[in-house]
């Protein structure tokens, strides 16, 4: 029986192998080599990966929310820092372990999405874009002002690396191979949702929220959903980050995130399952490889950012689906 | 086509109902009704109002008057709970989710079901048996199909929610004649089954093979209601249109 199994599993792989693209075979083998080496030469370049997956976690969820349901928010830095400051604050101020404390982030992030969007979904398009661009405004100037609870500026250091009891997760190794189990997971998760009844609906929302409504979909509420869910992927992002940095400022959750995470999403590809994921790690590598050019290396990385957004404007992952267009995606 | 009890109210009573977009008043005050098993088509030119009637009733767009569903006053409902008490319409341009394959197309119509996989599976053969391409094409993307097999797929989607009340506005757009028949054909069918069907089509030819009644709108007014067999040619209907 269980040799069956066995067998039907490599069957199964093999004719998934078969039916998967060149592409993304080469695509799949070149990210396994690169973080091979990287991981076996250690160093600065893992703590870029290590950054890369933490903004993974982020535009997977953002993904949700703009991707599959079509909507623009400029605002999810709002949860990260909700689940950064929720986190170092959990942790050193009340000795917190971590991963209670990014629970109870979260589960606050939810709850503040839930309020912040009952109101807000209400709006459309740019009205939308602009009233989550405010929320995001409004988290920044509330983590610089209120310095008793964030101590402004100065932050919080000596946040509680991850783990569970005595065992702690300190070496950078271990923590890009944690990072990257959670991006795994949470991949997995975004896939199952997109191919279920409820990204189904929030699928059909993108595509007419009148003809969705026509259909019995309750858009709203759905809207409603997909923000919460982002939402709690942007809070664990800020929680990882703020234990696996050990230090969070405003600036971390500023508008550089908004900008940053926007390029991810749309670099990598919008509304497709891993496109978000591969976004985040080719941003955050790209610098690093124009290190060489010295003072041009800001100028080259966004020339390289603008060919890739001209030439590919639904992203990396649409060079698959050119190909295999009726593939699901992952 | 199923009778219709003495004195029970009808499937669909619309009264007074005016809508406007801005200062342009599209639909004047316009009451049209259809009884139970009953298809209905309202014809009339460019511009008329005859989306924008469709629009209204489903509360796509924000009007007034009343609109009565089997006697209840559904006005206030908003386009979803309409869906779920099986008031469906499909829309001109059908309306479909051209990055989503067939199948999920389908789905996202028994969407009102939840997750009752033998209901939705019984509906899926009932659509299978009434355009049995969609099963070939189950997994092709919609918007890979050409301009009849997504009117097939709007019209089975829709019948993938369990109609009570089917709308339709201008499946005929954009297809070639036989193929826009075939449509027409099976909506006939359809009613003789006993659904409710409220048709919209410029084509009035078409639309008279199948109704029994007629409303005639123009300009946003709703100029004539007509037996079928009193519309003899487009000559008496563009009298009304010119009205």
């Amino acid at each position: 029986m269980r040799s069956d199994r066995i067998m039907i599993s490599r069957a199964t792989i093999l004719t998934r192998l078969r039916a998967a693209s060149p592409l993304a075979v080469a695509g799949a083998a070149a990210f396994v080599l690169l973080f091979g080496a990287v991981f076996a030469s250690g160093g600065y370049l893992v703590t870029v990966l290590e950054f890369a997956a933490i903004y993974c976690i982020f535009c997977i969820g953002l993904n949700f929310f703009m991707g599959y349901t079509g909507q623009a928010s400029f605002g999810q830095n709002a949860f990260a820092a909700i689940g950064g400051y929720g986190t170092a604050i959990l942790c050193v101020n009340y000795g917190w372990e971590p991963i209670p404390a990014l629970i109870v982030s979260m589960a606050v992030s939810g709850i503040a999405a839930l309020v912040v969007g009952y109101p807000t979904l209400r709006l459309r398009g740019h009205y939308l874009a602009m009233a989550t661009f405010a929320l995001g405004l409004i988290t920044y100037d509330t983590s610089v002002q209120w310095t008793s609870l964030t101590q402004g500026y100065m932050g919080y250091s000596g946040i509680a690396p991850l783990g569970i009891g005595s065992f702690v997760i300190d070496s950078e190794r271990m923590k890009l191979v944690t990072l990257i189990v959670l991006v795994l997971i949470g991949l997995w998760v975004s896939r199952r949702l997109r191919n279920s009844r409820f990204g189904r609906a929030l699928r059909a929302i993108a595509g007419s929220e009148n003809g969705a409504a026509a259909l019995g979909i309750r858009v709203r509420q759905y809207k409603l959903a997909a923000f919460v869910v982002a939402a709690l992927y942007a809070s664990a992002s800020g929680s990882l980050f703020a234990n696996i940095v050990g230090f969070i400022s405003p600036e971390v959750f500023g508008l550089q995130m908004v900008v940053v995470t926007f390029t991810m999403l749309y670099l990598g590809g919008v509304g497709t399952v891993v496109g978000p994921a591969i976004g985040a790690v080719i941003v955050q590598l790209l610098p690093e490889l124009f290190r060489g050019v010295g003072r041009f290396q800001e100028s080259a990385y966004a020339i390289v950012l603008l060919l890739m957004l001209i030439f590919l404007p639904k992203g990396i992952f649409s060079l698959d689906r050119l190909r295999w267009p009726l593939r699901a995606e992952g | 086509m199923s009778a219709t009890e003495p004195g029970a109210p009808p499937l669909l009573d619309v009264v007074d109902l005016a809508a406007s977009y801005g200062h342009i008043a599209a639909l004047k005050p316009t009451s049209i009704h259809v009884q139970e098993g009953e298809l209905v088509t309202v014809l009339g030119p460019n511009g008329a109002g005859k989306t924008t009637l469709l629009r209204a009733i489903t509360r796509l767009i924000n009007s007034k008057g009343r609109v009565m569903f089997k006697g209840k006053n559904v006005t206030s409902l908003r386009t979803h709970q309409l869906a779920e008490r099986g008031i469906i319409m499909v829309q001109e341009g059908r309306g479909l989710f051209g990055d989503m394959s067939v199948r999920e197309n389908l789905l996202l119509g028994a969407y009102s079901l939840g997750h009752a996989g033998a209901e939705v599976d019984g509906r899926l053969g009932r659509v299978f048996q009434l355009f049995p391409l969609l099963r070939e094409r189950f997994n092709q993307l919609a918007s890979q199909m050409s301009g009849g097999e997504q009117q097939m797929l709007a019209v089975g989607r829709a019948l993938m929610a369990g109609p009570k009340l089917l709308m339709l506005d201008e499946p005929s757009l954009g297809l070639a004649p036989r193929v826009a028949t075939e449509i027409i054909e099976t909506l006939g069918e359809l009613n003789r089954g006993g659904l409710g069907i409220l048709l919209i089509e410029q084509k009035a030819p078409l639309a008279l093979k199948l109704a029994r009644r007629v409303y005639v709108l123009s300009s946003g007014y709703l100029r004539a209601e007509l037996a079928a067999d009193e519309i003899g040619s487009h000559h008496d209907l563009a009298r009304y249109y010119l009205n």
